[in-house]
């Protein structure tokens, strides 16, 4: 499957109430001088703000952070949306304030990948480029 | 250390020489510069004594879970020497919402206590005289409806309001510029918290009507000179908001407080402090020509820097939150937080707060630093950085006045660009190891050491919801009815609305109600998105 032609669309926003966005701006900054093609949904969405952007926007992932401990129910619902529109294809990732145990729920729940405080961007950014677009194999 | 490293730089980016001598204070004047303690500009601290005739107030902000599991947490901490109380309202609760609203969904409890009506403020407070704590609040888009609550807890507790001491953070300009919890837009919400402070010029005058914060523009990514500016400069615009509203600067001007960041750069943060005080003498004096000395005044808490704690290696948080607090101390706050070692995992547990609160109590207790005033006063060094800071500052305060005001230069982003550029800046020195960071991009662990965490589950939001629907059955709907249009009738005319407020929450009506009409009448504030 080649990919090289085909920009990857990455959904980066916050989901929930806090406001926090130092680190998330600073992650699609990132993902953006890395080559992403970056949809920045800001902050305060709900979970079906999310998924409706999510879809209508076409992306492959969706890169979420949270960092007031809502992260259980509110990543939940995002995953239920997603299957309940048939886009649970879109890779789900996210970053904030996580304790251990809640990680592997995550991870258990079809979260791909949670990244804690103190991550370099780089290891953000080579996950980010290792997912494949969804529609790579149908454009080749 | 690098042998070929050539400039060194403080942590906003300042380039440090490697010696400071009187040459570099040679435009110094000791009695216009510092003057003595107590004195305008008030550089060497706000009082003649400091520490020797009072401690700073140890007030460690907490809130999790209900109003019962919060003040449960409250006399742990005074029975172990905690001197004040500092509320952490949930994520609903700051934004305006009751727990059983939608966006409520998950997050009631989370990262601080659900408040939704009168009983729940009544339980926070259960066996905490308010005539004898003092109790800072924060919360900013709602903060007039929180104040109310306390007001009528204060009533059934039989406390007359002028007794009351505490401080309300009440300050919705870095909301729109870092911390981005609010209801309304700029103007009703300027409104709103001169409404407040006109409350406590009248009848509370021994409280705080508002905090005027720092600590949220740094943990956003600014600089120190950045935080200093801003939140002056903020400072500056309620000053000239109550003054347009007929309030008269002597009345109120001593009964406004700040809040700063305690951050890693030692001499820096010392700095900054003796700079805003400085500062904030001199543009008050200038701009304003009030005649007390109190309303050149700047009093201040200091919370060390949530952004500075590292998930990797937690206990060597300790030092840090050490490091940071000395500064504070140095820089001669009047209140202070010190963070937990856990916090950049959870909320903290019993057992880290404790740490976090001992390390206070050693500072003042064994370590010496509160026998003299201002310590680090006329070392050419701190001095100099002192003069820099203010300097940078008022660069900024120019820039401001230039774009007509800050409530101007948030509409164009200024202050937000501005913040998050130092931001990446910073990030991108880290990514480079410009800056080092123990456990997290040098001498870090393959496995860093687990720490308990203290955990918040579902069940809080369940029984809130519950608690709320029940409160809400059992109350005289009439009486609310009545309340509630008289507040939407006085909102609509843009009437003076402490009373209405206190009106409608004795009547049991709950922060999203009283919200709901404020966000009817005056708007909902819309950010818009820049990356």
């Amino acid at each position: 499957m080649k990919t090289a032609d085909h920009k990857l669309r990455v959904l980066v926003g916050k989901v929930g109430l806090d406001g926090h966005d130092r680190g998330v701006k600073i992650v699609a900054q990132a993902l953006r001088d890395a080559g992403v093609e970056v949809i920045y949904l800001g902050i305060h969405n709900t979970p079906e703000e999310v998924v409706s952007a999510a879809l209508q926007e076409d992306v492959d992932a969706i890169g979420l952070s949270i960092h007031s401990a809502a992260h259980v129910t509110l990543f939940r619902d995002v995953l239920r949306l997603l299957k309940k529109n048939r886009a649970h294809k879109i890779v789900v990732f996210g970053g904030g304030i996580v304790p251990r145990a809640d990680m592997r729920a995550l991870k258990k729940m079809g979260v791909k990948k949670i990244f804690p405080p103190g991550t370099p961007l780089e290891e953000i950014v080579s996950f980010v480029r290792s997912i494949q677009p969804r529609h790579a194999d149908i454009e080749a | 250390m690098d042998p070929t490293r050539k400039t060194f730089k403080s942590l906003s980016g300042i380039e440090i020489k490697e010696l400071y001598t009187p040459a570099d204070l040679a435009d110094h004047d000791y009695d216009n510069d510092l003057g003595l303690p107590g004195q305008f500009p008030f550089t060497r601290g706000v009082y003649r004594t400091m520490y020797r005739g009072r401690l700073w107030t140890m007030r460690q902000f907490a809130g999790f879970g209900t109003a019962q599991e919060t003040n449960e947490r409250y006399r742990y901490l005074l029975e172990r020497g905690n001197t004040g109380l500092s509320v952490a309202f949930d994520m609903p609760t700051l934004m305006g919402y009751d727990s059983d609203h939608p966006r409520a969904k998950g997050e009631v409890g989370k990262c601080g206590v659900a408040i939704d009506s009168l009983a729940d403020m009544e339980t926070l407070f259960r066996d905490i005289p308010l005539d004898q704590v003092s109790v800072s609040m924060t919360i900013n888009g709602p903060a007039i409806v929180l104040f109310a609550m306390y007001l009528a807890v204060a009533e059934k507790q039989g406390v007359d309001f002028s007794s009351l001491r505490g401080t309300l953070q009440n300050d919705i300009l870095k909301e729109y510029i870092a911390q981005k919890e609010w209801i309304c837009p700029p103007a009703p919400s300027l409104k709103l918290i001169v409404d407040t402070i006109r409350f406590c010029v009248e009848s509370a005058p021994r409280y705080h009507p508002i905090s005027i914060s720092g600590y949220h523009i740094r943990e956003a990514g600014s600089t120190a000179v950045q935080e200093l500016a801003f939140t002056l400069y903020d400072g500056l615009t309620y000053v000239q908001a109550a003054v347009e509203a007929g309030l008269k600067v002597d009345d109120f001007a001593p009964r406004l407080s700040f809040f700063f960041n305690a951050h890693n750069d030692f001499f820096e943060e010392v700095a900054k402090y003796r700079a805003a005080r400085r500062l904030w003498a001199r543009e008050m004096d200038k701009r304003y020509r009030p005649a007390k000395p109190a309303s050149l005044a700047l009093r201040f808490h200091a919370q060390t820097a949530g952004c500075a704690l590292t998930a990797q290696q937690p206990y060597n948080n300790i030092v840090r939150v050490t490091l940071q607090a000395l500064a504070a101390v140095l820089g001669g706050a009047q209140s202070l937080h010190t963070n937990s070692l856990d916090e950049t995992l959870a909320l903290p547990t019993e057992n880290a707060v404790k740490i976090a609160l001992r390390t206070q109590q050693i500072i003042a207790h064994e370590s010496g630093v509160i026998n003299t005033v201002d310590p680090l006063g006329g070392s050419y060094y701190v001095e100099s950085l002192t003069g820099r800071l203010e300097a940078e500052a008022r660069a900024y305060f120019d820039k401001l006045d230039e774009m007509g005001g800050m409530v101007r230069a948030i509409e164009l982003g200024f202050p937000q660009r501005e913040i998050q550029q130092a931001a990446l800046r910073y990030q991108k020195e880290v990514e480079a190891k410009e800056r080092i960071i123990v456990g997290v991009n040098a001498f870090t662990e393959s496995q860093d050491d687990s720490v308990p965490i203290l955990k918040i589950g579902p069940a809080t939001e369940r029984r809130q919801v519950k608690a709320l629907r029940e409160r809400k059955r059992k109350r005289d709907a009439k009486k609310l009815g009545r309340a509630l249009a008289e507040l939407a009738r006085a909102a609509e005319r843009n009437e003076y609305l402490m009373p209405p407020i206190l009106e409608a929450v004795r009547r049991e009506a709950t922060v999203g109600e009283i919200c709901d009409i404020l966000r009817k009448v005056y708007g909902e504030y819309r950010e818009t998105v820049s990356l």
